[in-house]
């Protein structure tokens, strides 16, 4: 009899605590989701004024320039027209990651514009701006894979109905120029 | 706990050896003293060290050096799901770290202008990965609690000392009348573990904090997904043997690298075992690389 007790009350302990745990995962799965945003936000508002402050040292390379403010209004236009395109959006923010990289890759092509220091600082706040999307994209598939793994593992799955808990997509790389890794021979002849 | 025996087992003995002094006084005054000294030195822990080594805080980043460590903070705090901590820089020429705080949303994280000197941007960000993988597991508030106890124990002690000399004067008329051996027993234990606790204390901050060190390090390595950039950033400060001189001993297991320089921590055995801080140099770079080459098999496998 003491025992059954015991037993229905350790296993309603367990429910709950499962059900709290997987609850916590998805908000956690949701907030790292919103903390891309917050980022690719950060990024639009960055570029106008970074454009701006080396304008005048990069006259050459002005179309390098222009493409990146392009790219980064056409950003801003398809985010204004509503979060349900994610397909447009997630176009539009890939093409300006490539703008920008270009632009990061013209800069190292001169080496002298980066003793102007405003052009360290531009290369400097590029980096840290793409790092940035990056470690939030990261941050986000690390805590999705926890919790698509945790609410399909035995035992917890039983509760997983119960939390309503559904599996996350994991953010995806859909340009396929960006997937191409450069190629690394290792091999010493 | 620890403080409940040492105060309450003074009573026990006391009670057993005189007739007087039922209530146990001594329990309750200690108990209480020792938790308010914690409690103050893990208040005002953090900003304690921070004063102690000088370190002045970055509002405004004025430098590249600046700027860049400001960036690399920030991308490590979204790396780790953390908020951004305060951003400290303490002027020494010895490449070092370390991170302070009471939990995730009060931290500090404070590096050398040393360190900001030799490291590259990588190797920065794998530094202050590895200090926001101590702010992100925790360790800030256990390392700032021991040291705290640590504290509070050795105050404790000291005030002991003089109430128990006074004590045996006071009554040293009556206490011929039924001592026995168990009283005798509890007082010697009783005393020893007063002389051994600051020193179990401090061993057991020694041992928590080199297990944590190598969970930081493979923290640092899952925020940045660049395990060989901390091992070459470890191997940068190691070669830079110069002891941290504004760094304190008290605040050395918070550092990235014993900051005092000593030799044992490059060593195993039972001496660095015991002692030490930090595991040994070697052996963290050694185990950063072993997870480096695992991912380079990786990706030079044929696709």
């Amino acid at each position: 009899m003491w025992v059954l007790l015991i037993l229905a009350v350790v296993i309603v302990l367990w429910v709950i605590a499962a059900y709290n745990g997987l609850i916590s995962l998805k908000n956690q799965t949701v907030n790292a989701f919103k903390q891309i945003d917050v980022q690719l936000k950060r990024r639009h508002d960055l570029i106008p004024n970074l454009v701006n402050a080396v304008k005048g040292a990069m006259d050459f390379e002005k179309s390098t320039l222009e493409a990146v403010i392009q790219a980064r209004n056409q950003a801003v236009k398809v985010n204004a027209s509503g979060p349900d395109n994610v397909k447009q959006i997630s176009q539009a923010e890939n093409a300006l990651s490539g703008a920008l990289s270009r632009l990061l890759v013209t800069v190292e092509r001169y080496p002298e514009l980066k003793a102007t220091s405003n052009i360290a600082q531009l290369q400097e706040e590029l980096t840290s701006t793409e790092n940035r999307i990056a470690f939030a994209r990261q941050l986000y598939n690390d805590t999705a894979t926890q919790y698509n793994t945790k609410q399909q593992q035995f035992p917890t799955t039983l509760v997983a109905g119960l939390a309503h808990a559904e599996r996350a997509d994991l953010w995806e790389i859909e340009d396929q120029a960006e997937r191409a890794v450069p190629q690394v021979d290792l091999s010493r002849r | 706990m620890f403080f409940a025996w040492l105060g309450f087992g003074g009573d026990y003995v006391w009670a057993l050896s005189s007739t007087h002094h039922p209530f146990p006084f001594l329990g309750i005054l200690l108990t209480s003293v020792a938790v308010v000294a914690a409690w103050y030195a893990y208040k005002t822990g953090p900003e304690k060290v921070l004063w102690a080594t000088g370190a002045h805080e970055v509002i405004d980043p004025q430098t590249d050096n600046e700027r860049q460590l400001v960036n690399a903070v920030e991308e490590m705090a979204i790396a780790a799901g953390v908020p951004r901590p305060r951003i400290w820089v303490v002027p020494d020429d010895d490449p070092n770290a370390f991170a302070t705080g009471h939990d995730p949303r009060d931290s500090h994280v404070a590096v050398t202008q040393g360190l900001l000197r030799i490291c590259n941007r990588d190797e920065l960000q794998a530094v202050i990965g590895h200090e926001l993988g101590h702010v992100k597991n925790l360790d800030v508030r256990l390392m700032t609690t021991l040291a705290a106890l640590v504290g509070a124990v050795l105050l404790v002690r000291d005030g002991m000392g003089r109430t128990m000399n006074f004590g045996r004067l006071s009554r040293s008329g009556r206490r011929s009348k039924d001592a026995g051996p168990l009283v005798a027993i509890l007082l010697a234990l009783w005393v020893i573990s007063w002389i051994i606790a600051p020193l179990v204390t401090q061993l057991l901050a020694f041992a928590v904090s080199r297990k944590r060190e190598y969970l930081a390090d493979a923290m640092s390595a899952q925020f940045t997904r660049n395990p060989l950039a901390l091992a070459s950033a470890l191997e940068k400060i190691e070669s830079a043997v110069a002891p941290t001189e504004s760094i304190k001993r008290g605040a050395a297991h918070l550092c990235i690298a014993d900051p005092l320089g000593r030799h044992f921590t490059n060593r195993e055995g039972f001496l660095a075992d015991t002692f030490a801080t930090h595991p040994p140099m070697g052996m963290r770079i050694s185990r950063l690389k072993g997870m480096g080459y695992a991912e380079l098999k990786k990706a030079a496998q044929p696709l």
